[in-house]
């Protein structure tokens, strides 16, 4: 299958007047179209930076990022980033708050609407339109966020601990919901977690950062059965435990 | 809409039953409190010469009401007042957000706007009387200079905590500074800009009645001053509670 995300050799440096903080040193790694990409690695190895440097709100000092080929800088795909938090905007509806990508694109139509409504009623969110986010329980803000994402048809998909801030219920459920959401709808995904059963019950392959300055340690491909499709059935998949033990093993490993 | 339950209308009931009691209350201290001066002056507790009394004013309220003249000095007061009240909330909000438009201009501007912000007004007054005149610009400009550069501070320093993974997430939707501004940082601000309003009301009011003691031919600082020249307390006492 081809690439959809080529990364080579990627640098990142912080610099304050305090000094410089190496971030990430020579990350390369490529993931394929349509592919659920989980990125793992101790805290504060530099997994959100690596993201950044993704969608383009911070430039590499070294090394490239292509996008089916192209340079990321050139490309025209449409890179959708859901934060740790919801950070819906307490001031809007939750309608508003999901159609805010669109209206900073200014591409808000009465169509894009029209499929936002439809979007809403798939995911169970069509009574609370004209709700505050307030009103709206952990689960279904996060869900919100979501929608507010894909309005904007991102090829590729980064989130960023996005279940982080949820009770672990809540967090099994919505894990399961939205990574469900992102394979029906076959978008490319890069999921930073710091749970690792979660990087095993929803990815196709999981990289493995070193601590900061990041290097990519390994990468482990994960096969499931058919049956196994979906993350909470995963989690009673025999396999599920050894690749458990395996992702352990490589995170505690220092070389 | 259906019929709300027995707990939502004993809730509304119980709320309803507070409000009432809060509102009744505080006219009750009202009422206590004047009652107790006017005892105070009558039973020669107090000399009403100089304190004056609930009735005096009332009654002196009610002479100058009959000859209108009261309703003059409230209306330029109030309208110089309303006048600075606009130019602090505007001047503040806009040069707040050029402040935060721009770190190299906040940063250079900071040490004055603080300077400027500590400055006595009181005592710059006189000074505008002679640069501006004898005139309601001069009350006008003296009020604003009051209440605006601590708004600006306020304002800016308020800007500056919005929460920058909000302005990550307009960046990571394609958003300009344009946005940032118009979507999280004025909307999010709100709170902040409407208490921030409150206080400068009575900045302004401060202000004007300063600029309105010193340089002026009407208004309730004009009447105190007035007032307190020919000493009679029922003048500014009856100009304070118009306030
Ligand atoms: N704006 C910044 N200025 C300076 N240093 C920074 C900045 N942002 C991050 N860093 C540093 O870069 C390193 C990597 O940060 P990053 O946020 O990418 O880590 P992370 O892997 O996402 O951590 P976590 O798992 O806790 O979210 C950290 O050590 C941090 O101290
Ligand atoms: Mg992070």
């Amino acid at each position: 299958m081809k690439s959809k995300l080529e990364v080579e050799h990627l640098c990142y440096s912080y610099h304050t007047l305090e000094g410089e903080t190496k971030a990430l040193s020579d990350i390369s790694f490529d993931v394929r179209d349509g592919e659920f990409y989980a990125i793992v690695g101790p805290s504060g190895c530099g997994k959100s930076t690596l993201l950044s440097l993704l969608c383009g709100l911070i430039e590499p000092e070294e090394g490239k990022i292509r996008i089916d080929g192209v340079e990321r800088r050139d490309s025209h795909a449409a890179i959708g980033y859901m934060l740790q938090r919801d950070h819906l905007f307490e001031w809007r509806t939750i309608f508003n708050n999901v159609t805010l990508g669109l209206e900073i694109q200014k591409r808000l139509d009465e169509k894009a609407k029209e499929e936002l409504r439809a979007m809403l009623k798939t995911y169970g969110l069509s009574q609370f339109q004209e709700s505050k986010p307030a009103q709206l329980s952990g689960g279904m803000r996060q869900r919100a966020a979501l929608i507010r994402t894909l309005a904007l048809k991102p090829d590729i998909l980064l989130l960023d601990e996005p279940f982080s801030a949820l009770d672990y219920q809540t967090r099994l459920e919505v894990c399961d919901d939205i990574s469900t959401i992102i394979r029906t709808q076959k978008k490319t995904a890069l999921l930073i977690t710091h749970d690792l059963s979660e990087a095993i019950s929803v990815a196709d392959r999981i990289l493995i950062l070193s601590s900061r300055p990041a290097r990519v340690k390994h990468v482990l491909e994960i096969h499931f059965d058919k049956e196994y499709d979906r993350p909470l059935s995963r989690r009673n998949a025999p396999e599920f435990s050894a690749y458990f033990n395996e992702l352990w093993k490589e995170l505690k490993t220092h070389d | 809409m259906t019929e709300p339950s027995l707990s939502q209308q004993e809730f509304i009931e119980r709320e309803r039953y507070h409000r009432n009691k809060v509102r009744i209350c505080r006219i009750m201290l009202l009422v206590l409190l004047l009652a107790l001066w006017e005892l105070c002056a009558s039973l020669h507790m107090i000399d009403a010469f100089i304190f004056s009394s609930p009735r005096r004013i009332g009654s002196c309220f009610i002479k100058m009401a009959a000859d209108g003249s009261i309703f003059l000095h409230v209306g330029v007061t109030l309208w110089e007042t309303l006048v600075s009240f606009f130019l602090v909330v505007t001047v503040g909000v806009a040069a707040a957000v050029a402040l935060w438009a721009s770190r190299s201009l906040s940063e250079i501007l900071e040490p004055y706007l603080v300077m400027l912000n500590s400055l006595p007004k009181s005592a710059l007054a006189p000074l505008l009387i002679v640069w501006l005149g004898n005139n309601m610009r001069t009350i006008i400009v003296a009020a604003v200079s009051v209440a605006v550069f601590g708004s600006i501070l306020t304002l800016h320093t308020g800007f500056m905590q919005t929460d920058p993974d909000k302005i990550r997430l307009i960046q990571s939707l394609g958003g300009t500074k344009k946005d940032i501004l118009l979507k999280v940082l004025i909307p999010s601000s709100v709170p902040l800009i409407i208490s921030n309003m409150k206080v400068n009301v009575g900045l302004c009011l401060v202000g004007v009645i300063i600029g309105e003691f010193l340089s002026a031919k009407a208004g309730l600082g004009y009447l105190i001053i007035y007032a307190s020249q020919v000493f009679t307390c029922e003048y500014p006492l009856t100009g304070k509670t118009m306030d």
